[in-house]
Order: structure tokens, then C-alpha cells, then sequence
């Protein structure tokens, strides 16, 4: 036997189940720490993709136990339309297996990849089929499968499958035990956390190792579903132009306009003139050859944009700002959606917000939320092209320092949505240097940075008039007191000279001799209703006049008053005890007011 | 005017600032003091008085800001303690007003500089000087030595003393409060103002004072309003020549124009402090060229002090103009005491009377 015989014997096929096998780095499977979090992370990104697709409002679970010291199960539940038991096997039991793999659409999974793998990782983990349980409707039962993956054919193994009741009318539920660690616990958590805030419509339960977390939905309006629309011209692969060419019955011509975006009679017969071809020929019958100079005359041909809005779906400025104030409690929160464009023939859009202040950390790194799609991502962010971009921006110029990233109490969120986001590897960390997004991501921030520094300032502006109103509300009283002590004369009373410097509303609150006094003046020339709230350590049972509510929470009291003084009038409640506590006033524009506490 | 009516005055007048301020916000306006400008830019020359004061520009503290108002409640503060001071005989040092600010809370002073710039406020108010208030320096007094009798009220007695016969080599210290002291007589020809102790001592010890007549003073660097006070005394009481000798560099060029023209933090006062008539004596920057004296290279400082003194009005004359000028061309300063170099002698043997008699002082 030759050589070469010897070695062709060898020679076979590795099936991708066996590729992956070798390669678990390549889709997030290169530690225990990092597939659990993959797992869940494909889980809830097909189940976030099946209730888009069914336009429902996702109602997710996703619980992670630990069934010993190394093998934690991870349980993802959806209210998604559900799949037919038919196809069960194939969706969970076979890589490359997706309905979505060849639609021109902004979407978060494409190959068929993610749920699968995982699948596989269980298996080559911990030997332990995955549990699959699926409905699609309320008048049939449920379907429950135990899957494996056959690693040499990468075809679905189906363990056990048997109809069973189930209390959702719709939707499906994957088990998966896999051998994995929860080291990154808080990363898990702030995974879910991220995805709530880049699916506004979602509701999000979490039990992970007993830690309870709800991440709750601020847009009742299930998102528009992107139109899949034809490839583009310029954003096109040879290999997918071979398969659309030997899908097509039509001539080249017929079939430039028929199958791409954008391409009228026109633009298609300066292609065919240009690639020195026949506009009349069947385009299944193109050689090699010709499919190159057909490729090559296409993308050196000036064709407009594709279209953009339709297949793509930007969260929206007022949906971002909402889900990230309710994560976050922020001072300030602004977001911009740019408009699409396009990169290579392929749409896409940048959006980002800046978030300030709240109980972000105000001497570390701003906080970075990067997406894709809205999905998180959440390794890799020094090799992201995001990551570079904010770099890029000088944040001194918007009153932030920077040490690379922009340091301060700040929270900077890309989400870069796209028909094709151009990650740097398959496992979808990081997205890649692309020089139309990195210009749009820029552009963006600065317009978001120049709004910050405009809430910068005028905060500093207002807290320094603050400041000042405080001190001088404090201080007059003071002078009067002791040029009255000096000249031997009655204290002054000073109201008058405090509604001169002010044009507020200020409230008082100062105790003496046991008493505490709480006093409201209206020095604004319009009426105004304001509600006040006194929290102190005294009980307070003889407060004139009687609050409208009041109430102890461990010791501390609180009173609500509430009260319309008309331009110049004034309130006032006293009541026995040591005062301390707070003061506060609701109901009163926040340019308008002035709470003063004069025992501090 | 007796002390009892000196009190009753100092406290109506401070009193009258407080009642201002209380009638102000009695009808609901914000209160206000207006002082003037105590810059450089704001010192003019009377000419009646021929001294140097304040200008017309004011500048309003009024409670419309917190800085205003603190510095009002401070004032406040302060007259209240005065007040109480006079009533109960009682007197006190800047130094300890300091201190008894502590107890004041808000009103209380960040530095000692910003409780004696309120004094000198009040003092521009009330016109009267704070020994009105019985507040008196921390610093000594000057010393004097040389053909002077003088009689001095102390809470001991009234003592008279002769200021050379009666008194040590150091001299007779005069008190804080120049008021308590009579000149009664004297065998001088001119009065001698020194900037550095050892310049004083070496004058006393060749017997300077004795061979030219001469009332030797020592400023002790920058000179205390007594010492100022004291000058201005004897320059109008006796008629006596003032001059001032002090080290070759800008910061002593000040010395002399504080004891001459005024200082700018006490322009309200410069009539009763400033001697007009007193006249340089050196080191002159052309003594440090005309003697070869030995001399240190000027300091960025220096220069800066020079720059600055060209456009201080009280050195807007042709002789100082020319003496400034020449120092930043030849960049050299020189000590009174560098005179020593020539031999302990050769100040009182040579300098002083060539000095002397070129100004006309001493006849030749």
C-alpha cells in the first residue's frame, strides 16, 4: 500500500460536533466559570428570539442549581410561541441547525450554534442528556425530550420523549445539567441584568443558587419584528453568492434586480456590462469564472445604500433611558439613537446612553455596557471596538476625568445593531474595528458627552446657589440675633430680608428648649402646594397641627403635612422633642425651594 | 479728653454701626458696610497733610452673599465684645481676640490676618484707633537711645526718664500705647531710625548719639505703629530731623516709606503715624557702587519687589526713581551692617557724616 493510500484511509471527515469537541474556546465554552454563563446566555437569547418572532412580551425564568460540588443544572423558561415536537430534536440535538441562518435581519443568534453547543457541553461534561419541554398551543399537550447529541454524525440522539401536562398554554423549557463552577456569580446576575436593559419588553425571573432577582419590564409593546430584506450588492461573500445563483431560475439580469436590494435595471446592466457578461444568460449556468468577475463587478458598481429601517430594530432613546434608570437610579440619563447607516453593504445602527451620579462608584472607571444586537456582551471589552471608541473621546472636555476609559461616577451603554455585527471571533465577545461603526459610536457619545456637561454645570451652578441660600438663611438670622443682643433691642424679625435674596419657598427647621419648629414661607410670587415631610426620633404626639399621616419605622417618625401657601404666606408646626432627623418638601419645583435645617 | 469720655465715644460710635444694622433690617433691607479699597491702586496724596490715604474707591460687604454676610456677623461678633471690654476695663491682645473667636462658631476668625483686618475696619469706621477698642499689638514697642527725658504713665506710677542716662545699653522701651508717654525735653540735632538691631547697637557703642546729638531708634524691621507713632511725635513736637537707614533692598525701601508716607493697610491713620519730612538715609543702591560695598546678587523676588515699587505712588519721586532703576541695572542689594568691612568704624566715622552733611543734617 502507498503512502498516500495509507493516508487517505485516515483521512474522514470530522463531523462539527467533533470540531467543536476540540475548539470549546471558539463559542464560550473554554471554562467551567464561562459555560455556565454561555449557557444560560444562548438559553435567553433563543427564548428572548421566539417571543420577538411570536411578538408576545417575554416572560423568562432562568434558574441555576447546584446539583453537586461541580454540576450545577440550569433551567431557561419561555412564554414563546413554542416548536413542534418535529423539530425539537433538530433545533437542540444538532449544531448548525436554525431557522435564522440565512435571513438579512438584525437578530441574536444566526448560526445555530449557541443553544446546541451547549446541549453538547452538558453531554461532554457531565454525561447527562438535556431535558427539553415545548408547547405550542393550548389545545395540545406539552412534549418533553431527552437530547444528546451524536458527535460523530453531529445528528440528535432523543433519549426519551412522551407528551405530559404543563402549566403554560405556549412556550418551552430547557434543562441543562453541565459541569461548571459559579465563580463569576455576579456576572451571571449582571448578564440578566444587562439583557433586561436592552429588552425593554422583557421581564426577566432569576433564581441563581438560591438568589432571587426580578428584572422588570418598563414597555408593555412587544418590539417590531425586523422584515429580513435581500442582501446587498456590496455586502456580499462568494459562497453565498454561489448558493443564491444555483437556488435561481432566472436570467442574470432578472436576477440581479429580483434578488438584491437596491439593483433597478439599470444598476444591473452596468454590473453585467461591467463583469463583460450576458444579461440574458440563466445565472445557474455562470461558471466559476464568471460567478468572480459577476462578484467583483458588483461591489466596484456604485449602488445606493440598502435599506435600513425595516430590518433592523433600535431599542429607542425613551426605552433605554427608562430601562436604565430602573437598574440603576441614576441623576442623569440621556441616550441617542443615530440614525442607520451602512458598512460593507450592511446596515446597521449605533445607540448609547450616558448615565451620571445615582450610586454608581465615583472614583472608579465609568461602567461600560456594551451590546450587539441586544444581546450583552461581556468578555473581551479591552480587544471591542467599543471599549477603543469610548477611549477615543476625550471625557475631560464633558467633566469627567480619564485614565483611558473615562473615570467617575458614570455609566457609558453602546448598543451597536446590525444584519451582520462583525464580531473579532465566533465565541461573540467583542466587536470588530470597523471604521463606519467607530465613527458613529463617536459621534454619538459626544453629542450625549455635551449633554452631560451641560447637567455637570448646571448641577454645580445650582449647588452652589444652594449653598449659598443655606448659608445666608442661616446666617442673617444670626446677625440679627447678636446686633439685637448688641443694641439691646428685640430680635428683628429677618423673613422679609431672606424672601428679598431668595424667591423661594424655604423651609425651616430648628429646635430650642426642647421644641422643634418647622416653618414654610413662600417667597415666589405664585401659589404653591407643598407636602412636608419631617422624619425625626421623636414621637411626637402633640405636633400642632396634627400631621395627615404619620408613621414609625424602627424608631424613626415621620409626619406629612400638606398645605397651599399663597405668595407671601406662611406655615408653621411645632411639636416637643430633640429634633435632629430630616426635613423634606414635595410637590414644589426643585428651582423653587430651599429646605434649611439650622441645627446642623 | 478723659479715658471715661474716650470709652463712652469709642463704644457710642461702635454701637451706632450695629444699630444701623439693626434699623436696616428692622425695615427689611439687607445690611451693609461700605469701606474703602485698601489696594495699592486706592492710596492718594493729601497734600494738605502731606501723607499718603485712601482714595475714593469703596468697596460694599452687604449680607446678599455668604461672604458678606459672615464677614457682618463677625463684625457683629467683635463689637459685642468690645462693647463688653468697655464696660468691664478690660483690654486685650489682637493675638487674644484671636483666640476668643473660638467660642464664636460661625463668626469664629480663620486667621489672625483676618481679625486684624476687621479691626482696621472698624478702626476706619469709628475713626478712632484701636487702643480706642483696648486692643493693643502683640509686637514691642520701639526702643530709643540718646539726649531724650520723657515721663510715662505706667499702671504703676508716673516715672520720668532720662533716655540715656537713666536707662541700660538696650535703651528705653516705649509702651504700646504712645498716648501714655510725654516728651519733656531734649539736647538732639536729629532723630536716627535703624533698621537692624545690630546697626543700633554698633551706633550706641561708638557713642554716635553722644558726638552728633543724635536720638537713636530702632525700627525692629517692619516698625510697629508705636514705633511710627513715636517718630511722628518727636518730628512735630520737637521739630527734630527724621531720617531712617536701613538695609540696601526693596523690602527696607517699604520700611522707610511706611515710617514717611503711611502704609497701605493703615491709610486711615497715616496723619497721626507718618512722618513726611523723614528722609533716606541709605544703603542707597549708588552707596553700594560708591563704597564697593559687599553685596548679594537681587533674588527673582527682589526684582519683583523693585518692579513694583516703580509704580507704588509713594516712590513716584526722580530720586527714587533713579535709585530703583540704578539697583535693577547693577541686580546687587547690600546690609547696613556690610559697612563693617571697611572696619567697625568707618558707618559712624565716615559714612554717616559725609551722609549727613550731604543731606543736610549735619553741618560740615
Amino acid at each position: 500500500m502507498s503512502l498516500a493510500d495509507e493516508l487517505a484511509r485516515k483521512q474522514r471527515a470530522i463531523s462539527i460536533a467533533e470540531f467543536f469537541e476540540k475548539n470549546k474556546h471558539l463559542l464560550g465554552f473554554d471554562s467551567p466559570t464561562r459555560g455556565i454563563i454561555t449557557t444560560v446566555k444562548e438559553a435567553v437569547d433563543n427564548a428572548l428570539d421566539a417571543c420577538e418572532e411570536a411578538e408576545v412580551l417575554p416572560d423568562i425564568f432562568v434558574q441555576v442549581k447546584k446539583i453537586s460540588e461541580e454540576v450545577f443544572r440550569v433551567t431557561v423558561e419561555d412564554n414563546g410561541p413554542g416548536i413542534v415536537p418535529a423539530q425539537v430534536p433538530f433545533v437542540f440535538g444538532k449544531l448548525l441547525y436554525g431557522s435564522r441562518f440565512h435571513q438579512i435581519k438584525q437578530s441574536r443568534g444566526q448560526q445555530g450554534i449557541g443553544i446546541s453547543a451547549a446541549v453538547l457541553y452538558a453531554q461532554l461534561t457531565t454525561g447527562v442528556p438535556s431535558l427539553v419541554i415545548s408547547r405550542t398551543d393550548a389545545k395540545g399537550p406539552a412534549t418533553r425530550f431527552e437530547l444528546a447529541i451524536k458527535i460523530e454524525s453531529n445528528e440528535p440522539e432523543i433519549v426519551s420523549q412522551k407528551e405530559v401536562e404543563w402549566d403554560r398554554t405556549h412556550g418551552t423549557r430547557v434543562e441543562i445539567e453541565l459541569r461548571a463552577t459559579l465563580a463569576a456569580k455576579k456576572r451571571l446576575v449582571d448578564y440578566l441584568k444587562y439583557t433586561s436593559v436592552v429588552n425593554p419588553h422583557a421581564r426577566i425571573r432569576a433564581e441563581i443558587d438560591g438568589e432571587v432577582s426580578t428584572f422588570d419590564r418598563v414597555s408593555h409593546d412587544p418590539i417590531p419584528l425586523p422584515c429580513p430584506i435581500q442582501p446587498h450588492p456590496h455586502g456580499i461573500e462568494i459562497g453565498l453568492l454561489k448558493r443564491m445563483a444555483a437556488d435561481s431560475s432566472l436570467t442574470l439580469e432578472g436576477f440581479l434586480v429580483e434578488s438584491f436590494s437596491r439593483v433597478g435595471k439599470k444598476a444591473a446592466d452596468e454590473i453585467i456590462k461591467k463583469a463583460g457578461l450576458a444579461g440574458s444568460k440563466k445565472v445557474k449556468s455562470l461558471s466559476g469564472e464568471e460567478q468572480k468577475a459577476l462578484l467583483a463587478a458588483m461591489q466596484a458598481v456604485n449602488i445606493p445604500a440598502p435599506p435600513t429601517t425595516q430590518c433592523l430594530s433600535p431599542i429607542g432613546e425613551e426605552l433605554i433611558r427608562k430601562s436604565l434608570d430602573k437598574e440603576f437610579q441614576l441623576d442623569f440619563v440621556k441616550a441617542r439613537t443615530r440614525p442607520p447607516s451602512v458598512y460593507s453593504g450592511h446596515p446597521f445602527v449605533v445607540e448609547t446612553a450616558i448615565g451620571y451620579g445615582g450610586r454608581l462608584p465615583s472614583d472608579e472607571k465609568a461602567v461600560i455596557l456594551r451590546f450587539a444586537n441586544r444581546v450583552p456582551l461581556m468578555y473581551q471589552q479591552g480587544a471591542c471596538a467599543i471599549t477603543q471608541a469610548i477611549a477615543g473621546v476625550n471625557w475631560r472636555n464633558y467633566g469627567l476625568s480619564q485614565d483611558g476609559l473615562p473615570v467617575g461616577p458614570a455609566l457609558i451603554l453602546v448598543h451597536v445593531a446590525s444584519t451582520n455585527v462583525p464580531f473579532t471571533s465566533e465565541s461573540k465577545d467583542a466587536i470588530a474595528a470597523i471604521p463606519e461603526i467607530e465613527k458613529e459610536i463617536d459621534l454619538a457619545l459626544k453629542d450625549l458627552g455635551r449633554e452631560l456637561k451641560t447637567f455637570l454645570s448646571r448641577r454645580d451652578k445650582q449647588r452652589v446657589q444652594e449653598d449659598r441660600a443655606r448659608a445666608l438663611c442661616a446666617i442673617i438670622p444670626e446677625i440679627a440675633a447678636k446686633v439685637a443682643e448688641v443694641t439691646g433691642k428685640p430680635v428683628p424679625d429677618t423673613t422679609p430680608i431672606e424672601g428679598r435674596i431668595m424667591h423661594r419657598l424655604v423651609a425651616k427647621k430648628w429646635t430650642s428648649d426642647g421644641t422643634v419648629r418647622i416653618a414654610v414661607r413662600n417667597y415666589t410670587d405664585k401659589e404653591v402646594s407643598p407636602t412636608i415631610y419631617d422624619t425625626s426620633r421623636d414621637p411626637a404626639p402633640d405636633a400642632a397641627p396634627k400631621p395627615e399621616y404619620a408613621h414609625v419605622v424602627e424608631g424613626d417618625y415621620t409626619r406629612v403635612w400638606k398645605t397651599t401657601l399663597k405668595p407671601g404666606e406662611g406655615w408653621e408646626a411645632k411639636y416637643a422633642g430633640a429634633g435632629g432627623g430630616t426635613l423634606d418638601i414635595q410637590g414644589v419645583d426643585e428651582a423653587l425651594k430651599l429646605v434649611v435645617d439650622l441645627d446642623v | 479728653m478723659s479715658k471715661e469720655e474716650f470709652d463712652t465715644l469709642a463704644r457710642t460710635r461702635l454701637l451706632a454701626i450695629a444699630l444701623e444694622w439693626y434699623n436696616e433690617m428692622q425695615g427689611g433691607e439687607i445690611p451693609f458696610i461700605r469701606l474703602p479699597t485698601r489696594t495699592k491702586a486706592n492710596i492718594e496724596y493729601d497734600i494738605e497733610s502731606e501723607v499718603w490715604k485712601y482714595g475714593d474707591r469703596e468697596s460694599l460687604r452687604a449680607a446678599t452673599s455668604e461672604k458678606g454676610a459672615l464677614h457682618l456677623l463677625k463684625m457683629a461678633y467683635v463689637i459685642g465684645f468690645i462693647k463688653q471690654q468697655l464696660a468691664e476695663n478690660r483690654s486685650s491682645t489682637l493675638r487674644e481676640l484671636y483666640y476668643i473667636s473660638e467660642g464664636w462658631k460661625r463668626a469664629k476668625f480663620g486667621a489672625q490676618d483676618e481679625s486684624n483686618l476687621l479691626i482696621e475696619d472698624l478702626e476706619i469706621i469709628t475713626d478712632l484707633q484701636r487702643e480706642a477698642f483696648h486692643l493693643r499689638p502683640e509686637e514691642d514697642g520701639a526702643t530709643v537711645f540718646g539726649p531724650l527725658r520723657i515721663r510715662e504713665k505706667t499702671r504703676r506710677g508716673v516715672r520720668e526718664i532720662h533716655c540715656r542716662d537713666d536707662v541700660g545699653e538696650a535703651g528705653y522701651q516705649i509702651p504700646n500705647d504712645v498716648e501714655t508717654v510725654e516728651f519733656l525735653e531734649h539736647d538732639a540735632k536729629f532723630v536716627i531710625a535703624l533698621e537692624t538691631g545690630g546697626m543700633y547697637a554698633r551706633l550706641i557703642e561708638n557713642g554716635f548719639d553722644e558726638e552728633h546729638q543724635a536720638i537713636v531708634v530702632h525700627l525692629k524691621g517692619q516698625p510697629a505703629r508705636s514705633t511710627r507713632r513715636v517718630l511722628h511725635r518727636l518730628n512735630e513736637q520737637f521739630g527734630l530731623p527724621v531720617t531712617v537707614f536701613t538695609d540696601g533692598d526693596p523690602w527696607s525701601y517699604r520700611i522707610f516709606a511706611s515710617v514717611a508716607y503711611g502704609a497701605i493697610k493703615s491709610a486711615h491713620i497715616s496723619e497721626l503715624l507718618a512722618t513726611p519730612r523723614a528722609q533716606f538715609i541709605g544703603v542707597q543702591p549708588s552707596d553700594i557702587r560708591d563704597y564697593n560695598l559687599p553685596a548679594d546678587d537681587l533674588s527673582d523676588k527682589d526684582v519683583d519687589a523693585l518692579k513694583a515699587e516703580l509704580s507704588d505712588p509713594r516712590f513716584d519721586s526722580p530720586y527714587w526713581k533713579g535709585q530703583i532703576n540704578l539697583q535693577l541695572e547693577m541686580k546687587l542689594k547690600s546690609e547696613q551692617q556690610a559697612f563693617a568691612a571697611r572696619g567697625l568704624d568707618f558707618v559712624t566715622k565716615e559714612y554717616l557724616p559725609s551722609r549727613l552733611s550731604e543731606m543736610g543734617i549735619l553741618g560740615r
